[in-house]
């Protein structure tokens, strides 16, 4: 999914030095008051990127898209589009569009009525904005549709019409808040490649504002994870994921185990780490040496294998007895209690149709994982 | 329909036939009899001894003659002209005082709101005739407005202000400015304010936005502030009495004077027949524009 190929175009132009952002905020921070919501924030966004600002609410990043829109204006720093210091130009003259979390759909117009819109605020034709309207309805599949009010047609329908109608004034950039916090799962997850084809249909620059990781990483092809005002970690989906550079960023993604303790960096590199009295040391990878230094082993449920003997060939291995089992129906999760009382999560797919579970409740089992499977972090 | 429910929507309709359709009645048929040197001062009364035969000599007595008359003294249709331009141009006036009220009311912080919203009603506490007479103070020859103005020396001589037509319009548009205010406050106040935001994101500076997307949506509010503007100040009759001239004319005025100056009681109630039914269409107006709306919210 991440891989627009316009000619000439890098796959990953944010490692590209010599590629140009058509966003760039440079030290920008905005205060509310006393009340600091976006700080000393530098970002580059790339031509054609569907980037997703993520991050729990209050966190800032509904603050940096309504700065991309022109509502809020940055306290410090600058905003450059395509180059251009943009915090002066009001709302209605910027190059970019927005797709607002309510939708915010004109309910006195019809649904091709608000696509045209922005188009009449234009010097565009009066054909041409036909044309246009004709287009985006296609687009999002709603030409049947055109004559009717927003409160005669569906959720789903309706979020389709505010993308069409943010669409239609073909943006530099496109700003989609929350865009499908309002739509049931079955349909949102349905909806997130709908976006995705738009998207790469339209080769419009998207930025998204969620605080649903799962649709961060389905929809985006970076993300920036977001924690009171500050970019935690900017990264690809499958690098926020397997490579969090924090235990925040681990925990905040997915499912995590988070064991705490001193770790040494070993001759062949990886790191060796003491977590508790009594229990066999902890091995995993690290990107810096480290020194008897506190740090945080994070690995992930799926990664963790569940057995009732001692595995041979894992490096590392803990007993535990188990003290809670989540049958989700595609994969069970075990919650073991090891001796010294912390809780591991280990995940196992169900694979094959079984009429028993292989362990039961306080049954002794073993939890192992590889030397390369967890992540040594520091922060 | 159990019997709970048929109570329940029999009480409403029991008051209106008590005390719209029986009072209606009782004019209509005022309307339709004579004058007469006599108490009640009209014939025929209608006498339960004769029988059958009374009642027919009854009916028979009752006739449109002050229907007619209505048309052939151009006093009335003067009058009700007069009363509809007044009413139009007074509402006119409580819109274009009103709206703003109302806007700046909506986007007020909303801790202020609750004391606006006070401050719009407080006129309310006091008694309607005496602020009626507050503006016979105001707006006299020798009133604090007259005053005033001498004083900044805008003019030399006292405006001949009080008994005119414009001192009726001040007078409607003061008394009846809540009403304007208050509906559309009230549908201001529900706009989401991303609709705002959205029409700037689409290309609106703020005059585009106001017109292409607040007015539109207050159209409910307006409809209804205006019609209860209107409906009352066709037939206002205490204020163009107490700030209109001799020169003022409303029907409410010349329905007064039938009754109590002429005693002239058929003529009275035929006027206010006509009233009633020139009233009768802005008010199925007003209900469809509310049914609407309220249909557009279900």
């Amino acid at each position: 999914m991440e891989t627009q190929t316009a000619s000439g175009d890098t796959l990953a132009p944010w490692e590209d030095a010599t590629a140009k952002p058509l966003i760039s905020f440079r030290d920008v921070s905005k205060r509310f008051g006393g009340f600091t919501a976006v700080e000393a924030l530098n970002l580059s966004i790339y031509k054609g990127e569907f980037f997703a600002l993520l991050g729990p609410s209050g966190c800032g990043k509904t603050t940096l898209m309504r700065m991309l829109a022109g509502f809020e204006a940055p306290t410090t720093g600058s905003i450059l589009l395509d180059g251009v210091d943009i915090a002066k130009v009001p709302p209605h003259k910027r190059a970019v569009n927005m797709m607002f979390q309510s939708y915010a759909l004109f309910p006195h117009l019809t649904v091709a009525e608000n696509i045209a819109f922005g188009l009449k605020r234009t010097a565009m034709a009066k054909a041409d904005i036909t044309a246009r309207v004709e287009e985006m309805l296609k687009l999002v599949q709603l030409e049947n549709f055109a004559a009717r009010k927003p409160h005669q047609i569906s959720g789903g329908q309706q979020q389709r019409v505010a993308l069409a109608r943010a669409l239609a004034r073909a943006p530099k950039l496109l700003l989609l808040d929350e865009p499908l916090a309002a739509l049931d799962k079955k349909l949102r997850q349905e909806t997130q490649f709908e976006l995705v084809d738009i998207q790469e249909k339209t080769g419009t620059t998207f930025v998204i504002v969620t605080h649903d990781q799962e649709e961060a990483m389905t929809v985006a092809t970076r993300i920036a994870v977001m924690d009171h005002g500050r970019l935690v970690q900017v990264d690809s989906p499958d690098r926020i994921y397997e490579n969090p550079n924090s235990v925040y960023v681990a925990d905040f993604i997915g499912d995590v185990n988070i064991l705490r303790g001193r770790g040494r960096t070993r001759t062949d590199g990886k790191v060796e780490i003491v977590w508790a009295d009594g229990q066999p040391g902890l091995v995993g990878t690290s990107d810096e040496p480290l020194d008897n230094a506190e740090c945080a082993l994070a690995i992930r449920p799926e990664k963790i294998a569940i057995s009732s003997t001692r595995p041979v060939q894992d490096a590392n291995a803990l007993q535990g007895a188990v003290h809670d089992i989540a049958y989700l129906g595609n994969t069970s999760t075990y919650h073991v209690r090891l001796p010294n009382g912390q809780i591991l999560k280990a995940q196992e797919t169900n694979s094959r149709r079984i009429s028993k579970r292989k362990y039961t409740w306080e049954e002794e089992v073993w939890l192992s994982w590889s030397e390369t499977a967890g992540v040594v972090l520091t922060r | 329909m159990n019997l709970q429910r048929r109570f329940l929507i029999a009480v409403p309709y029991a008051w209106l036939l008590l005390l719209f359709f029986v009072p209606f009645v009782i004019v209509l048929k005022i309307a339709l009899s004579n004058i007469a040197l006599a108490i009640p001062p009209y014939e025929p009364t209608l006498s339960w001894s004769e029988g059958w035969s009374g009642l027919v000599a009854f009916f028979r007595q009752l006739d449109f003659d002050n229907f007619v008359f209505l048309t052939q003294d151009s006093l009335y249709w003067k009058a009700y002209l007069s009363s509809l331009q007044i009413a139009f141009f007074s509402t006119l006036l409580t819109l274009l005082v009103g709206f703003p009220v109302a806007l700046g009311m909506a986007n007020a912080p909303e801790r202020w709101r609750p004391m606006l919203m006070l401050m719009i009603i407080l006129p309310f506490w006091t008694s309607f005739l005496i602020r009626i007479y507050s503006w016979m103070g105001i707006l006299n020859q020798e009133g604090l407005l007259n005053q005033l103005l001498l004083w900044v020396g805008v003019i030399d001589d006292p405006l001949k202000m009080i008994n005119t037509n414009f001192a009726v319009y001040i007078g409607i548009v003061y008394t009846y400015l809540p009403f304007m205010v208050l509906p559309i406050y009230a549908t201001l106040e529900k706009l989401n304010p991303a609709l705002l935001e959205a029409a700037q994101d689409l290309g609106c500076n703020r005059t585009q936005s106001f017109w292409l997307v607040t007015v539109p949506l207050s159209k409910p509010g307006v409809i209804a502030g205006c019609f209860l503007v209107f409906i009352p100040a066709l037939g206002e009759f205490v204020i163009p009495s107490l700030l209109g001239g001799s020169q003022t004319l409303m029907i409410g005025k010349v329905l007064w004077e039938e009754f109590f100056s002429n005693r002239d009681w058929p003529v009275a109630s035929a006027v206010a027949i006509v009233l009633l039914l020139i009233l009768i269409i802005p008010i199925i107006l007003f209900q469809r524009n509310e049914q609407k709306q309220r249909e557009a919210e279900a």
